[in-house]
């Protein structure tokens, strides 16, 4: 089993090197969820890149649409799709756009809008149940998305539903545009908010792999409802200058910082290999 | 005189076709009896959904469910569906180009004095903006149980609006000249072409056999499909016309009305008058009242259509 925490930080050169590139993205969220991505995409989904159209397969969506970067790179080395596409990356004509578009193959549907997914993937749980098939559907939120009223829709009918096919997982990374979550709109509360509606509530470490991997397999032997993972994440995580900072939500990196973050990210690397 | 409202008319085809289509789904906000959809939730309760007073979320997983291969009928009251979800709308239906019909039920002004919160007067503007977002509104009940079966089959997004009061026949119920996404001509006249959709159908065709009477010749086009609108059909008409008057339940912002207008302003000229809902709350009343405040019933369109061949 190759070293996911080395990959995970190689993964992240290769959204450096889009936002860097274009010019353009959101580094600071892109970072944060790396690791729920490459816990997903590694150890969790059954998906199959030529097989798309499975109507078994595990469905994801990233409803925090803007990190859209990180999925692009890691989709990539899942073998969605060639290497050199990452470099089309919001060029002009690209499909590659700066939110999830779902002519990209392994991207289910397309987002940007917060607050859509955690009712899409309710949808796509409620089918699983109705056709009788065992895919598991999973959803990533931003922290500062759960401000969405719409997302509450979803939690209540997920509850309701008592959709055990369906996870959650909150990027908690405690930053937003604007600053802190605490400070923007506190979502301290999430362990009863989740809970008042029905849900099984779990923390992980957030950059954790085997961590977020050990909450993936505690929701899957949850029955009966939803489980909802806080995934307690540093925004920026893997560079020490972008980490923790809310003005890297969606800052491009100068000539300079580029080279400092490449050089950073090559030493966690390997120190994890 | 009908008493089969065209709401029915939906529950009724998704009944029969939902016994041997099992990926039918319909979906409800707390709508389920506004949209005449009990008969349905008794027939087929594992393929139906109630999200509670949540239209946000009725969309939304209308579209997961379509995502997965469901065949999604999401009914909720037109003034809500149309606008507190509109995002939902955008995105995830159409331009995740999903296979969910959404259907708006009670449109336009037919919950009459419950006031402007539940009337769309903006739906065709706020639905027919939308890439990839197509806008039907039939006008009887025969012609809403074609377009139902239409979409069945060819399972892209769209949005749907039908009144809540029954409304007489437009089609004799073994004649249904149906064509998707073509304009049905109802009639077709040399003076003055009438553009109509929905509920304004009935008394436009109405207006042609009285204008008919007075020696003016009118045609007539039942434009249910509003969006894509059949532009053959409006050129036709217009260019074998002198003028156009449009009739809708609708603001003449954004609706029927100004789409014949871009058409024929750009590919035959002629003066087209738009009758339409005002820009502003409509007086209360019922909805045929609304309907006789504003002249959009048989003699009103009659009358503007003189007037509009008077001005000439």
């Amino acid at each position: 089993m190759e070293n996911l925490t080395a990959k995970s930080f190689a993964l992240r050169q290769d959204v450096l090197d889009m936002i860097y590139m274009a010019k353009t993205g959101h580094i600071g969220g892109d970072f944060s969820v790396m690791d729920i991505l490459v816990t997903l995409y590694y150890k969790q989904l059954r998906v199959d890149p030529a097989r798309m159209d499975d109507p078994d397969r595990d469905r994801f969506i990233l409803s925090k649409g803007h990190s859209v970067e990180a999925l692009y790179a890691v989709l990539c080395s899942r073998g969605f799709f060639p290497k050199e596409d990452l470099k089309t990356y919001s060029q002009y004509q690209s499909k590659y756009i700066g939110h999830p578009n779902n002519k990209i193959n392994g991207i289910e549907m397309n987002s940007g809008s917060l607050g859509h997914g955690l009712s899409v993937s309710v949808g796509m749980a409620l089918a699983g149940k109705m056709d009788k098939r065992d895919y598991r559907v999973y959803v990533v939120m931003g922290d500062g998305e759960l401000a969405e009223g719409s997302v509450w829709e979803g939690a209540m009918a997920a509850g309701h539903y008592k959709l055990d096919n369906l996870c959650a997982v909150v990027d908690r990374n405690r930053l937003q545009i604007s600053g802190c979550t605490e400070d923007v709109m506190a979502h301290d509360s999430l362990d009863q908010r989740f809970g008042s509606f029905g849900w099984h509530v779990t923390h992980a470490a957030g950059n954790d792999i085997e961590a977020l991997n050990a909450a993936f397999e505690e929701a899957k032997s949850v029955k009966g409802k939803p489980t909802v993972i806080i995934a307690d994440t540093t925004k920026g995580y893997g560079v020490s200058f972008i980490e923790n900072q809310a003005a890297w939500h969606h800052k491009v990196p100068t000539e300079e910082e580029y080279q400092l973050a490449t050089k950073e990210l090559a030493e966690r690397r390997a120190a994890n290999e | 005189m009908n008493n089969i409202p065209n709401r029915q008319a939906i529950c009724d085809v998704l009944i029969e076709k939902a016994n041997t289509d099992k990926d039918i789904v319909v979906l409800c906000s707390d709508s389920r009896g506004s949209a005449s959809m009990t008969d349905y939730v008794k027939a087929h309760p594992d393929q139906f959904v109630e999200v509670g007073i949540a239209e946000q979320s009725l969309v939304s997983v209308a579209a997961g469910l379509a995502r997965c291969g469901k065949k999604a009928f999401a009914a909720s009251p037109a003034c809500f569906l149309s606008t507190r979800s509109m995002e939902q709308a955008k995105v995830d239906v159409a331009y995740s180009n999903t296979n969910v019909t959404l259907i708006g039920i009670s449109g336009g002004v037919s919950y009459g004095a419950l006031g402007m919160t539940h009337h769309s007067a903006q739906d065709i503007a706020v639905m027919g903006s939308i890439p990839n977002m197509r806008v039907y509104i039939p006008s009887d009940r025969h012609q809403t149980k074609c377009l139902i079966e239409a979409l069945l089959q060819d399972q892209k997004p769209a949005y749907i609006r039908v009144g809540r009061n029954p409304v007489e026949d437009v089609y004799a119920e073994d004649n249904v000249p149906f064509e998707m996404d073509k304009a049905t001509v109802l009639a077709e006249g040399t003076d003055v072409a009438i553009v109509a959709c929905g509920e304004m159908v009935r008394p436009a065709k109405e207006a042609a056999e009285l204008l008919r009477e007075k020696g003016i010749s009118a045609g007539v086009l039942d434009m249910y499909c509003v969006k894509p609108i059949d532009k053959e059909a409006v050129v036709k008409a217009a260019s074998k016309a002198r003028c156009v008057v449009t009739v809708e339940e609708h603001t003449y912002i954004g609706g029927l009305g100004a789409m014949v207008a871009q058409i024929v302003s750009a590919e035959c000229p002629k003066k087209v008058k738009n009758l339409s809902l005002p820009d502003a709350p409509v007086v209360t009343g019922k909805s045929q009242e609304v309907f006789d405040h504003y002249g959009l019933n048989r003699e009103g369109i009659a009358k503007a259509a003189e007037e509009l061949l008077a001005s000439l």
